[in-house]
């Protein structure tokens, strides 16, 4: 009795749940409102399953509860209910895969008006390529990859000397237009995912995998990595901020090509935000906090100068020319309890001294 | 070999300690075995599970759980929930167990091959815990060892527990063929006189085809485990394209990450099912022993057995809708896995019908089954979600995942090896378990799990991604959510600490249960018909039994009491319908 009476309240509370639950859907910000229909399509067949399943067994168990004076029917089968039955389920699935199959058409057909935006993920940090002025993308392998050229564009090839590179920053997107990205990655697997816009897709190294959307609501949305891609990839965050056109045009028009980064000599400035401008820009923060949290690297919150344990028993001081060492060297001194994986960062002395700069405001 | 071969000499079995609970080739003690190192390892799987929902709930709270530890954790929960405890229970547990006694068999027709099945399988465990103890620790890329990832710097364990991984899931291979072979030949060739295929119980169907899954699906793993070993230790590329790693560009080249995800998943696909499927036959028994009623539309269930074992192997890839493959695939895989919703979906109609104008007695058992269907029911309308590949493309990868396949494949089927255990626990031990605890159990497990998965499934509405050791300073994510979090925790901690209920149960009622005799549930099947409870060596003392009629004849019109057991004659139920006492009348694959 009591299995039914829970049963009973189990759906009741689903339902109230259901409703009054503050967790659904994220704000839509894409074309994709179409998903999250065939999602509501979904749920109401399956949720009207869920409640007559639910509340047949808690009527079978009260009815037909053991009593001594009771016996149970002998019924092999019948064919004529079974019959009905897989009808009825055939005809669910059909009103579920229909609008489905339709989405989906829609999904891998991308528009003719789309405009191609390359986004690139490596561990564990985003980047972006946009086309230049003449509106196509040059090729791209892992094969060019060096320190300067992190996307791995083919030096040699014309189309893509105006190709604009934008890394460690947010990616901009013009409003109602239509966007194919085109998904690289340079290690592992990865996926590029904003919740707001539905649409996601793994991004595999060897091959270039792609999805479009086009945005309809202006405003900065978080780009997350849904494909496990090792330890630090709960933290692989970027952005995407849809702009109107003019300020799409506007923010276009200040990247740097691919051209001009290759030997530019690096802009001076203010030599501790010119160290938080190369933190943002390599990803060092997808490890390393700012705050005193415990990442997959020690939080940088008081570093200079601290004393820190390493992975072989001995302490040292972090004084710039170990600091400097744990960038261009990392593998040389291991602060004891973290894993590894840090890649070696062969920047210039400028750079350096910058980034050391900027950790002693820390 | 048929039914006239067996030797009935042997069923004396021998009396030395060791030969007889150690090397044992008595295929009930090897289930024993199977059972309690499952369950061993299940612990340790529970544990970890913990220590992730602290994380999750209470982030930073212990101090020793960074990232490295978190992503060995799910990668060593996962995996051992999957394969070291649901497919090794399922199988060499009650596989074994029931396998022989529901056939009137003596034993399975391999005994030895039975035996090093057993210790091949304990070896595999001890592989996998050993990673605990090398340099790195364990694996921590996820059960499904995704590469590259898995097998590079940035993933915790790519030195040596990667390895042993593998190592292991090639020795767990190996044990679950040798056990798998014997019991498709126990099936086909030792069965009873009259036990023709169509009168076998449920879940001789479900196991045996859940084998056949098996043996057709881990080959897929094995070899991908050797290539991606290959992969780590020789240099290979089967998995690799060319990668520059950490800023270092590697010598590898011309792999390919997804064939690692189709062969993982054309076995990991099968693998779900390889799962369910017993937990569908043993239910399906358990049901219709305690409504006191056949199963309804038994020829359905089977052929829904069979048709979801056979679909099961064209549905992978709707684990790989959003991982880069050619997009086209899309139709297909999500139009074959809504299909195999129907039989699914017979089954589960069948076993609610099953209810329908019986005499149901509410014990543990019959509670636990009835829990199953409940949580079966949601995993499986979630699943319908999941495999429609455009209501997949938002949901993939976020807690809706964890929270649909928990409740289709780790509560579901732990409620059927619950339900299970209590049912056959005075078969196997002799005596009754404990009644009150049992119930106890079965209601902090059942509202427990409901309490956990039920939101969980709307923190992935919201967008919340899967395998994230912290959530902190994501704006979508809702305060709120991080509080449901803390919920969830702390159910999911108290749901885990209190089987403690079940393990007392079990042991305290070897001691002090009330002894059960032979057939304490008036059940039809043969494992109850045994001369001796527990059966002794060789199960069935001199004689070995006749079949006369299918497992379900229960409250008959006209009998004296309202079951018929398989081994008794009569005109009765199904014994009147076949109309020849040996059952060759079906023709088919009936032992001659
Ligand atoms: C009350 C019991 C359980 C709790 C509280 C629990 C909790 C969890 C948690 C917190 C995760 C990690 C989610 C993430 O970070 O993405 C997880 C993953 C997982 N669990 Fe469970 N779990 C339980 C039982 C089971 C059982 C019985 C199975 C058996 C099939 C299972 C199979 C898995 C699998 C396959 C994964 C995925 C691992 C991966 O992502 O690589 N769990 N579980
Ligand atoms: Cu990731
Ligand atoms: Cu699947």
């Amino acid at each position: 009795m009591a299995l039914a009476i829970v049963l009973i309240l189990m759906v009741i509370g689903s339902v109230i749940f259901h409703f009054w639950s503050p967790w659904w859907f994220t704000e839509l910000a894409s074309n994709w409102g179409a998903m999250d229909t065939t999602i509501l399509i979904t749920f109401w067949v399956t949720g009207f399953v869920f409640i007559a399943v639910n509340l047949f067994i808690a009527y079978c168990v009260i009815k037909f509860r053991h009593r001594p004076d009771r016996t149970a029917a002998y019924e092999p089968e019948n064919s004529k209910l079974e019959a009905w039955l897989t009808g009825l389920t055939g005809l669910g699935v059909i009103a579920m895969l229909t609008p489905g199959l339709i989405v989906y058409t829609d999904f891998i057909n991308v528009p003719d008006d789309a405009v191609i935006i390359e986004a690139v993920g490596q561990q564990w940090q985003w980047s972006y390529r946009y086309p230049g002025l003449d509106g196509a993308l040059g090729k791209a392998d892992n094969r060019n990859v060096t320190f300067d050229n992190p996307l791995g564009i083919d030096p040699d090839d014309p189309w893509g000397q105006d190709d604009i590179v934008v890394t460690g920053a947010a990616a901009h997107i013009e409003l109602d237009q239509p966007i194919k990205f085109n998904l690289r990655s340079k290690d592992v697997l990865h996926d590029f995912y904003v919740s707001q816009f539905r649409a996601k897709m793994d991004v595999v190294p060897g091959l270039v995998s792609y999805f479009w959307m086009t945005p309809t609501r202006l405003g900065s949305f978080e780009v997350m990595c849904a494909e496990l891609c090792g330890v630090g990839h709960y933290n692989m965050r970027s952005e995407v901020v849809v702009d109107s056109r003019e300020d799409y045009q506007a923010w276009l028009s200040q990247q740097t090509t691919f051209a001009e980064s290759q030997g530019k000599p690096a802009p001076v400035g203010n030599l501790i935000e010119r160290g938080a401008q190369l933190a943002q820009q390599h990803g060092c923060i997808a490890c390393h906090s700012l705050d005193g949290n415990r990442g997959v690297g020690p939080s940088w919150k008081g570093m200079y100068g601290r004393t820190e344990q390493l992975a072989d028993g001995s302490t040292v001081t972090a004084d710039d020319a170990y600091l400097r060492e744990s960038i261009t060297d990392p593998g040389a001194k291991l602060v004891e309890g973290y894993p590894p994986v840090m890649a070696a960062y062969p920047m210039g002395s400028d750079d350096l001294d910058a980034l050391v700069a900027y950790f002693k405001t820390l | 070999m048929a039914y006239a071969d067996q030797d009935t000499g042997h069923h004396a079995g021998p009396d030395k300690f060791i030969w007889k609970y150690v090397w044992s080739q008595d295929h009930k003690v090897i289930a024993v075995q199977y059972g309690c190192t499952a369950i061993a390892v299940g612990i340790l799987a529970l544990v970890l599970s913990w220590l992730m929902r602290m994380q999750i709930g209470f982030p930073g709270s212990l101090e020793f759980i960074d990232p490295s530890a978190y992503y060995q954790y799910v990668t060593m929960h996962g995996m051992i929930m999957v394969i070291y405890l649901l497919t090794a229970f399922f199988l060499g547990g009650f596989g074994n167990y029931l396998i022989p006694l529901m056939c009137g068999a003596r034993d399975m027709v391999f005994p030895f091959l039975n035996m090093l099945s057993y210790w091949f399988y304990l070896l595999s465990v001890l592989i996998l815990l050993a990673s605990y103890f090398v340099p790195g620790g364990p694996t921590g890329a996820g059960w499904t060892l995704y590469p590259p990832q898995s097998i590079l710097q940035g993933t915790p364990g790519t030195d040596w527990g990667i390895i042993l991984m593998l190592a292991s899931l090639a020795v767990f291979i190996i044990a679950f063929t040798m056990g798998g072979l014997n019991y498709i030949t126990t099936v086909l060739q030792a069965r009873c006189r009259g036990l023709t295929l169509m009168r076998m119980p449920l879940t001789i169907w479900s196991i045996i085809t859940a084998t056949v899954l098996g043996l057709l699906a881990f080959p897929a793993l094995f070899v991908s485990a050797i290539m991606l070993m290959f992969d780590r230790v020789l240099g290979t590329s089967f998995f690799m394209p060319y990668i520059v790693h950490m800023g270092q560009a590697l010598e590898t080249g011309g792999g390919s990450p997804v064939l690692f995800q189709h062969l993982f998943w054309f076995f990991g696909h099968p693998e779900v099912y390889i799962v369910a499927l017993p937990a569908f036959g043993l239910v399906s028994d358990i049901l219709s022993t305690h409504a006191r009623k056949n199963i309804f539309g038994y020829r359905m269930m089977v052929w829904a057995i069979l048709a979801i074992g056979g679909i099961s192997f064209i549905v992978w890839a709707h684990h790989m809708y959003v991982s880069g493959m050619n997009l086209y695939l899309g139709y297909f895989f999500a139009t074959t896995t809504l299909i195999i919703a129907i039989p699914t979906a017979i089954k589960v109609y069948n076993w609610t019908l099953t209810l329908w104008h019986g005499n149901i007695h509410l014990n543990t058992p019959m509670l636990f089954s009835i829990g199953f269907i409940s949580t079966f029911l949601i995993g499986g309308l979630t699943g319908l979600f999941l495999g429609n590949v455009a209501v997949d493309i938002p949901l993939s990868d976020t807690y809706f995942v964890v929270a649909h396949f928990h409740m289709v494949m780790a509560i579901a089927p732990i409620m059927v090896v619950f339900a299970a255990i209590y049912h056959w626990y005075p078969k196997i031990t002799g005596r009754m378990y404990n009644e009150t605890l049992g119930v106890i159990h079965f209601w902090v497990t059942f509202v427990g799990t409901y309490l956990i998965y039920f939101p969980m499934h709307y923190l992935g509405f919201e967008g919340m991604p899967r395998r994230y050791y912290a959530y902190e300073g994501y704006e979508f994510i809702s305060e709120s959510a991080h509080s449901l979090n803390e919920f969830i925790s702390v159910v999911a901690i108290l749901v885990g600490v209190l089987q403690i209920l079940f393990i007392i149960n079990m042991l305290m009622s070897l001691k002090t249960g009330k002894l059960a005799g032979a057939n304490p549930w008036n059940a039809t099947t043969l494992e109850w018909q045994t001369p001796q409870t527990p059966p002794a060596h060789g199960n069935w003392g001199d004689e070995l039994p006749v079949v006369y009629r299918w497992a379900y004849d229960y409250s008959v019109p006209g009998a004296d009491e309202d079951f018929i057991p398989q081994n008794q004659p009569g005109e009765l139920g199904d014994g009147r319908e076949v109309g020849d006492d040996t059952g060759h009348s079906s023709g088919e694959g009936a032992p001659a």
